[in-house]
């Protein structure tokens, strides 16, 4: 981390520190949903990571994970299993993933445009199959119990609760997630160590910087870019899964509001790194968390009206993007098909 | 040597690529549950069958002109403008403070003015974004996208704190003055003793979208500055070569192109609610993107295009009345044709190239 990314880090901390100290067990509630509001930004992040390292840019992003959400809390509904749910939320954007890749890998389409056929795609499909099969406007039916991923204890949350510091720590805001929050929280390790420790992942970073070079060691540009499109899929499926059947009791109309973009956001804040990824993931879900418990941020000098809180991450990411918290270069061939030399 | 004629490329290929989007926007039907077949003639019949639903479809598509000119000006530069919707919605903000704020004794006053209103507001929209991207480099497709969630938001506060009526509950602004409001094309046509389109939106603001058309094949095919948006579009190091100054153009092409989605507001603000609600757009400003597509980013292809949408459009909303058709179907087509016509038109244009080269090489044997 350089001295800027320090620095932001520190503020982030700050706000947590004095949120803390000003609202006490409010504050450690608004950390908690911040996590469980962080987890599908994280989960797409990644998946957007994979994709864009290969250069494949995606904007689908957010259809996917909407079309994951549909497809799981739908067969969540019908089923009562939210295993079951998540594996169809899988399949959902797998298959988006899928048409994204035929576009930009096999037909060397425009990735833009496809992902905004894919947004577009998924918006429409989700609605009219919801009204088709349910009759609820576009929604499904309110998941309760199996159909829905559980809180779930870890040992000792109850024993350690009255140690100072760790043990609210430890019982309120590590214990107590859903099993797709700790899914989304170990893929930053693993992300990390498939990219930079082995041989797929230094092919992977190279089919994004230079593939001609891959092509020339003798290894498929298509093939790679196509397995990374299928993880940036597994990943926005489990994203949209957790919005569902996680965060959620269910599937509405346009439930992903916008993450999608905000997790591309992220993807240029972090710089396509994981772990930044998942800082900047958190600032992103703190932000949101803190609009949704202040909707009227009274300052003591100034209100903060709620449209501004709620515009807040737009903003920041437009500030990030100017390039005031450092440039972010993308990988170097990304947005561009791979045309072999005829 | 090209590989197959001008009107292959121009014409054939954007028309399969549709007809393929139409098949698959039929299997989806039949998926449903529903008929295809049924499905178009309500469609047809509730978009063309009369002048009423011809009435809308103009509505609609003078809409979509406006948002697709916009993304056709940006994309000759090649810029991905995406921020149609939000720059159209600010636009509806520069109309409704032109029209609540002056004193506009006629509506041949009012249209000029609040044209100049809308422009402003939705060039000033695509400033910001056209800044970043020519100078910080920042990709201008999120930027234009993240503009699109700000201008709903400031939308959101202005017409909640600001512009309500005092008193009133809803987030809209106060009605424009009654000397403000646009003579519909049905006004027009009864002066030329006709009976057209009675009680529908369609205003003389299509006359200005068919204008809008003419002026922006004339500004891109007939003027310098349209010479220097498009070798910019083609090659930056050439641009820059020739002595154009790629900062420049960028932001005067997406000013252009934010001004053209602005006035569009003049439509359906000014034109048809009389007052600025929110989200007034309804999504037209994403439409302009496979409007321009569809209509290979030429004025005339625009004008076509936008017909079929607001065919579409209009004929979706009669499906969603008559029938269990959700109006969403339409989303669906929406997104076909611009996967089709936009992303996917390798798939089309490839076997044309090959079938149109094995013709030629047949002919050349045959000699």
């Amino acid at each position: 981390m350089n001295i800027r990314e320090s620095l932001i880090a520190f503020i982030v901390l700050g706000i947590c520190l004095i949120w803390a100290f000003a609202d006490g067990p409010a504050a450690q509630q608004g950390i908690g949903s911040a996590l469980r509001l962080m987890t599908p930004l994280l989960l797409a992040c990644l998946a957007g990571l994979y994709s864009e390292r290969a250069g494949v840019f995606d904007i689908g992003l957010e259809g996917k994970m909407l079309m994951a959400a549909f497809t799981a809390a739908s067969v969540a509904y019908i089923t009562g299993s939210a295993w079951l749910g998540l594996a169809a939320g899988i399949g959902g954007s797998l298959a988006l993933s899928l048409i994204h890749g035929l576009a930009s890998i096999t037909f060397m389409g425009n990735q833009l445009i496809s992902g905004v056929a894919i947004n577009f795609l998924a918006s429409g499909l989700t609605v009219l199959i919801g009204q088709n099969a349910f009759g609820l406007g576009g929604r499904t039916p309110s998941l309760t119990g199996a159909g829905r991923f559980q809180p779930i204890t870890l040992p000792f949350a109850a024993e350690l609760r009255e140690v100072p510091v760790l043990g609210p720590i430890y019982s309120g805001l590590i214990s107590g997630q859903t099993i797709l929050v700790y899914v989304a929280f170990a893929m930053v390790p693993i992300t990390w160590w498939v990219l930079f420790r082995t041989r797929f992942g230094l092919r992977l970073r190279a089919v994004g910087e230079n593939p001609a070079s891959v092509d020339t060691a003798g290894v498929s540009v298509t093939r790679l870019r196509y397995t990374a499109v299928a993880i940036c899929g597994i990943l926005c499926g489990i994203a949209g899964a957790y919005l569902a059947t996680g965060l959620s009791a269910g599937f509405v109309k346009e439930m992903t509001a916008g993450r999608g973009f905000i997790a591309l956001a992220a993807l240029i804040f972090a710089k396509w790194r994981p772990w930044q990824a998942l800082f900047a993931t958190f600032l992103f879900g703190l932000l949101e968390s803190i609009a949704n418990l202040y909707p009227n941020l009274d300052l003591g000098i100034i209100t903060v009206p709620s449209m501004f809180m709620n515009a807040l991450p737009y903003i920041l990411t437009v500030i990030i993007l100017a390039g005031f918290v450092g440039r972010a270069i993308p990988p170097r061939a990304g947005g561009q098909p791979y045309v072999k030399e005829r | 040597m090209d590989k197959m004629p001008k009107w292959a490329d121009v014409i054939l290929t954007p028309l399969i690529s549709l007809i393929l989007a139409m098949g698959i926007s039929a299997l989806v039907i039949l998926a449903i549950g529903e008929s295809p077949w049924m499905a178009l003639k309500t469609m047809v019949e509730g978009a063309l069958g009369s002048s009423y639903g011809w009435g809308f479809t103009l509505y609609y598509a003078t809409n979509f002109i406006f948002t697709g000119l916009a993304v056709a000006v940006a994309y000759h530069a090649s810029l991905f403008n995406i921020g149609g919707e939000g720059q159209a919605a600010m636009g509806g903000l520069g109309v409704a403070l032109v029209l609540l704020y002056l004193p506009l004794p006629h509506w041949g006053l009012a249209l000029p003015a609040a044209m100049i209103g809308a422009a402003l507001f939705g060039a000033a929209w695509a400033f910001i974004p056209a800044l970043l991207q020519a100078k910080r480099g920042s990709h201008i497709v999120i930027t234009t996208i993240m503009f699109n969630f700000i201008a709903a938001a400031v939308l959101n506060y202005v017409l909640v704190n600001l512009l309500r009526p005092t008193g009133s509950m809803d987030p809209a602004t106060a009605r424009f003055p009654a000397e403000t409001n646009l003579p519909a094309l049905t006004d027009i046509a009864a002066g030329f003793g006709m009976v057209w389109g009675r009680n529908t939106p369609a205003n003389v603001t299509f006359l200005v979208a068919l204008a809008a058309c003419f002026l922006v094949w004339v500004l891109i095919w007939r003027t310098r500055l349209g010479y220097q948006i498009r070798a910019l579009g083609k090659s930056e190091p050439g641009a820059i070569y020739a002595g154009i100054n790629p900062v420049r153009i960028t932001i005067i092409a997406m000013m252009i192109s934010g001004g053209l989605a602005g006035m569009m507001a003049i439509n359906n603000v000014m034109g048809e609610a009389g007052r600025l609600v929110l989200n007034a757009v309804e999504g037209a400003g994403f439409i302009g993107i496979a409007v321009a597509l569809m209509g290979r980013n030429h004025p005339f292809g625009i004008l076509l295009a936008a017909l079929l949408f607001g065919f579409l459009y209009q004929g979706g909303g009669e499906l969603a009345l008559w029938t269990s058709i959700p109006r969403e179907l339409i989303v669906v087509i929406q997104a076909l044709v611009i996967l089709f016509t936009g992303a996917l038109d390798n798939m089309v244009r490839m076997p044309l190239e090959r079938a149109f080269l094995a013709m030629r090489r047949n002919r050349g044997a045959a000699k």
